[in-house]
Order: structure tokens, then sequence, then C-alpha cells
């Protein structure tokens, strides 16, 4: 394929794609995500691949391996296109029978179709399932139609027409305008909008500038980004290229996990193809403006998703973070201007450039626009990777999407952001997802990694975990976070074995404090928020650790 | 892994001192240790001081610097796989093989590791054993799937 060199070329291509695809063509698209390799999802692939090469159907039928669909906890998803049947739990056996009932005999099998356990309705179209139904999947639902090894599945679906858009008809100021305008705020943890610091970054003094992905993802109980990072690759680029030409940068950075394979091959094939074709390198479609990616790694440490230790692992050295008052829009990489966002804002750009901020505005809150990739997962009956826009209350998504609690238990709590997070009790279950509003109930979103306990869970336990990982993994620059996490583990370790005596709370409220107050980076800071969470909302827990009950 | 693999590695970074985690986390996945004569042929090979090579390579987690067992075992202690119950399944993996997380059994058969999320919390607890992901895991299931590596 020659590389595309303006704004025409790139429409005829896509005319061409098109004109050589049948809408109507059966396809299978498998899940390959993350969730359903565990689930022994390549035997299904292969096993559909042999089979349809046995019955020589290669021409007519065609097979995806996709990224994650979503509903994990029925894996491995299967979607039989152009019907959008959706199949649940398929093994290798059960596929024979969908080749020749359901490809070839177009029959619905009622045994892999979901299945209410309440009312025990069935649902054949995954737009049927109460899961995927009451979500509104903007970001994610391109998974199931996109091979993500093919730049020509995502040219199709009107891929890289926002770069386009960008490039030609708007230009960076207007690019610029459009983001403010549609209050991107960063799906990373703070919510800071986007454009904001796309400002600040553009605005600081020098020449040379750089734009990062942030696809670390180190908070455990978070996978939304993966799901969609491996599953759709083009969409985050695009949304980098898109903001670098805003920014006037000219080099990027993709910052991921060295231990997701699937992800690191994905983003790899996706980064030879875009420059095979022009989306990325010298004069970018022809428009003058220069831009390429290098991809980095972490090998390890969850501090080094903090921004500034990730640019100093990109500097090849230990991630250890900067005081915050050094903005790293204005000074970070090799001390000079970079503007880092995760995945999902990265995401978000295409679709606003696309179809303006007007339409993006009109999703979401007051203050909380668009979409949210959730990761749920923890005593729910539907685990998956969710979205929903904000303003969904977490009532809906605990029982309208999630399905509820299993095995009869009730609600305890929903937890937020991990190990830097909070919980909120049932009580709050009515309050919608928002930034702001979570906040305020000492559970920030965070990346939005969704933990559902029930009433089994305790809750001076789960703070121990937590702190009992974040002692592992503090850099151990400063003081206040090394030290004020080990002494309120050790207080909660002997809580937990029963042996907690008076003045216990207090002194861990007390190291909570200065240690909030004087460490040097996010992770200190907000280490004690989920026991500050939970000695808010669950304190007769704490005391009746104390009396040894 | 031969020295030559380990050389061809790092003659591919010569020079390119900020190539030094790239280098390590090559050598590593192919090697699944680094020996201390690789670190000081990186060190010289990309002008990096070699206290410098020490500190990154002790200070990521994923750097191995003792040789790794035949198999690697992995247990998700991510939140997830906590309240689901990962620690019975790391208990039961640990009385199996007779060593603890962050260990190497005394025949290079097995090395345990734990912690580390690795995404799949829809799934959990979780076991990831030489890359193969085991999903929905107990004690016994545990022992089943060991069996296999046995």
């Amino acid at each position: 394929m020659p590389r595309i060199n303006s704004a025409a070329e790139l429409e005829t291509l896509r005319k061409d794609i098109l004109s050589r695809r049948d809408p109507g063509k059966p396809a299978i698209a498998i899940c390959a995500g993350t969730g359903c390799l565990g689930l022994g999802n390549d035997k299904v692939i292969s096993a559909f691949q042999e089979e349809i090469k046995k019955r020589s159907l290669e021409a007519q039928i065609e097979i995806r391996a996709t990224g994650c669909h979503g509903f994990c906890e029925k894996g491995p998803n299967v979607i039989l296109y152009p019907e959008e049947i959706c199949y649940l739990q398929v093994t290798p056996e059960d596929v024979p029978e969908i080749v020749s009932e359901t490809l070839l005999g177009k029959k619905v099998i009622d045994r892999l179709i979901y299945t209410d356990p309440m009312t025990g309705e069935k649902a054949a179209h995954q737009s049927e399932i109460p899961f995927y139904r009451n979500q509104m999947r903007n970001l994610i639902s391109n998974n199931t139609r996109i091979d993500p090894s093919s730049i020509e599945d995502y040219l199709a679906g009107g891929g890289y027409s926002a770069l386009s858009k960008a490039l030609f008809e708007m230009g960076p100021k207007q690019v610029l305008e459009e983001i403010k305008k549609a209050n991107l705020r960063g799906r990373g943890g703070g919510g800071f909008p986007a454009g904001l610091k796309w400002e600040t970054a553009r605005n600081a003094p020098g020449e040379e500038k750089y734009v990062i992905v942030n696809a670390h993802e180190g908070e455990p109980g978070a996978f939304m980004d993966r799901a969609l990072f491996t599953g759709n690759p083009h969409c985050v680029l695009e949304g980098l290229i898109i903001g670098a030409h805003a920014i006037g940068s000219h080099q990027g950075f993709i910052y991921t996990r060295h231990d997701t394979p699937q992800l690191k091959a994905n983003i790899d094939t996706a980064l030879a193809k875009t420059r095979e074709y022009g989306f990325l390198g010298k004069n970018i479609l022809g428009s003058g403006f220069d831009f390429d990616v290098e991809v980095h790694f972490d090998v390890g440490i969850f501090v080094s998703g903090e921004s500034s230790a990730l640019m100093r692992s990109i500097e090849g050295k230990n991630p250890e973070p900067r005081p915050k008052y050094i903005r790293t829009s204005v000074s970070g990489i090799w001390d000079k201007p970079s503007n880092l966002n995760n995945v999902e804002t990265w995401a978000n750009v295409p679709q606003i450039i696309s179809k303006g901020a007007a339409w993006y505005t009109g999703i979401g809150t007051e203050r909380s626009k668009g979409t949210k990739l959730l990761s749920l997962s923890g005593n729910i009956c539907h685990t998956g990777v969710v979205e929903v826009p904000f303003g969904t209350t977490l009532r809906e998504i605990v029982y309208g999407i999630g399905g509820g609690i299993p095995n009869g238990k009730k609600l305890k709590a929903v937890h937020f952001g991990g190990p830097m997070g909070g919980s909120v009790p049932e009580s709050l279950l009515d309050t919608p997802l928002d930034f702001d509003a979570m906040s305020k109930l000492g559970a920030p979103i965070g990346a939005g990694g969704m933990l559902v306990l029930d009433e089994d869970t305790n809750m001076v336990e789960l703070t121990r975990f937590y702190l009992d990982f974040l002692t592992n993994e503090s850099c151990g620059k400063c003081v206040p976070c090394r030290e004020g996490i080990r002494q309120m583990l050790k207080i909660l370790t002997k809580m937990c074995e029963g042996k907690g005596k008076e003045g216990d709370i207090e002194l861990l409220e007390e190291i909570a404090e200065v240690a909030g107050a004087a460490s040097l980076c996010s992770l200190g800071k907000t280490a004690s928020d989920p026991l500050k969470g939970t000695l808010r909302y669950f304190r007769e827990e704490y005391e009746a650790s104390i009396k040894g009950k | 892994m031969d020295n030559d693999t380990i050389d061809q590695i790092i003659d591919r970074h010569e020079g390119r001192a900020g190539s030094l985690i790239h280098v390590l986390m090559e050598i590593q996945s192919k090697n699944h240790w680094i020996p201390r004569e690789a670190l000081a042929k990186v060190s010289q090979k990309l002008g990096v001081p070699f206290t410098r090579v020490m500190q990154i390579a002790t200070f990521y987690k994923t750097f191995s610097l003792t040789p790794q067992g035949h198999h690697e075992v992995h247990v998700c202690t991510g939140t997830s796989c906590h309240i689901r119950g990962s620690q019975r399944v790391l208990d039961k993996i640990q009385s199996l093989l007779g060593i603890r997380a962050g260990e190497t059994d005394s025949n290079s058969k097995f090395s345990l590791a734990k912690g580390n999320c690795l995404g799949c919390c829809t799934l959990g607890p979780e076991i990831v054993v030489d890359g193969r992901h085991y999903a929905r895991m107990t004690p016994e299931k545990a022992e089943e799937v060991l069996k296999k590596y046995n």
C-alpha cells in the first residue's frame, strides 16, 4: 500500500475499501481479550479456523480475533455478523454446530445465548442483553467490529477522518478550542481538563515538545484501558496525532505494560501500519506536519504510572516522582514540555473532532461530559468492561448492568480507584457517576476500576490489603510515604489479627494526615485515602476490631 | 541461553544509553534472568556507569538477577483476586511447591511469584504458568494445573 498524501486520497482509499466489502457477509468475531485468555479463547479461535478451513468456507466467512467484547463473565464471547447474534461461554466443542446451524443454517442455538437468571428470558442479540443494553458504548463498541491488526477495518469505520479534518479543515487552535469546549476531562484519575493541559504545553516556551499516552494501568482492578487499546489501537493513535498537532509536538511516547503480549503486538502492528499509510512520520497526509511515536515499557512497578515518574522511566532512569509544583506540561521529559494523557482520554479525541463539542457535551452531567469506561469486578454477577455516560447512578451500574450481587448476598460497598481510592456504602448507591460528586464522597472515580464488595467483606482487612500493596510499590524517595505507609500497615495488621488497642484509630488518623500532607507525589498523598474513606463510613468495623470481636 | 544471544541484544543498542531499560527487558524476556556478566557488558557497551545499571536492574521488579526455574508460576494477588480468595490459592501452591513467593525450588523446576494484577480481574483468582492464564482458580484447581507441568 503506497502512503496517502492528501485528504482526498484518504477518502478515495476509504471508498475503495468499502466497495470491496459486503456488509451482509457473515463474520465471526471472537474475543481475544485478556479476560477470555484465562478461559481458553485461543482454543475457540483455532477451532473456528479449522472448521472453516475444513468446509472450505474461507472466502465466504470472515474470522476476526478481536479485542475485549466486555462481558468477560460469560466468556469466551463470540458474535456472529451480520445478525449480531451473541454466543456466550463458547467451547471448542460448540464450534462445528455454530458453523452448520447458525452460520449456514441461520438458526439460533438456544443453549449458547443469554438467559436472564431471574426471569429466564432469552436474548439472542448483543443489543438485547441487559449487560450491553444499559450501556452507552461509544468507545468500546468498535472492538467487536475491528480486527486490531487491520488498519483497513478501522478505516472502513471512518477511521482517521477526524485527523484529516483536524489537519486540513480546523488547524491546531480550533482543535484546542473544540477540546476545551467539549470539556474533556482526563480519564487517568485526576479529571483535569485535557484542553487546559494541552494549552499549557502548547504555550510553554521551547520548540521541542512531547505527547505521551499513559497506558501503564498499574492499578489492580483496572483493565479497561488495556481492553480499549488492545482492541482498537488506531483510535488511541488517531487521538494522539490530533493532540500532537494541536500542541505542536513532533515526538510522541507510548508508555505501556510489558506483561501483556497481545497489547504489545497490537501496538507494534498499528504503528507499523500508520507509518506505511502516512498517518505517522514525515509530512502526514501531505499536510507538512511531522510526528512519530516511540514505545516504552513499564517493567513492573506501580509508581511508574505517576506522570513525572513515568517520564523519568522514559528517560531510562528510576521512576522517582518529582514534586508536583514542577508541571510536566512545562517541564517533563528531558525538561521539555510534555503533555500526558491516558489511553481513554486520547481515545475520546477523534469522536469529539468528528462529531463536535456540542454533540459531546450533550452526554453526561454538567461538569463531567461524555462516557466513562469502567472495569467492573469483585462480588458482582456480571463482571466486565462497561461504558456508561456520566450521570448514570451506581445503582444502575451494579444492578442494571452488573446483574447484582451473586450468591444471594447483600451489597456492602462499591470501591473506586484501587489502592488510592475510596469506598462508598450501599446507602449512597444513588449517587451519579460524576468526577466531582464522587470526589466529594471520598471515592474519586480514579481511572475507573469499580470493585463491588458484598456483605462478607471486612473493610479493615481490605484497607490493610491496599496498604500492603502500596508499601511494596512506594519508590522510597520520600519519608512520609515510605515510613507512613509502613507504620499504618503495621497497626492495621495488628488490628486484623485481633491485637488492636485503644488509640490505634487516632494514631492511624494522625499518620494518614501527615503522609497525605507531606508526601511528594500522589502515591503517598492518597495512599491513606482507602483508610480515610473506610473510617468515614465503616468506623464501627475498626472499633470492633479493637474490642477484639 | 548462550552468551551470543545476549551479546546480539546488547550490540543492537550499542552506544545508546537511553535504551538501558529496553536492553535489560529483552535479556530478561529471552533468558528469564540477567547474569552479572551481562549487566557488566550492558554498562560497557551502552556507556552507562555500572552503578546506574545496577540501580535500574534492582529497582524494577521484573528483572531477576538470579536464575529462574524451568516453569514460572505467577499468582495474581490483585484486589479482585484477593477478595475472591487468591490467598488460599497462593497458600496451596506454596505448600505444593515447597517454596514461598519470590523463590525458586532446589531443582530449578518452578519459580513462584505473586502480586502484579494482570487485568483478568473479571475471572479471578487467576494464576499464570509460563504465560498461560488459568481463570477462576480454587486451591484444588490450582493443584490440577500444576500437575500438567510436573
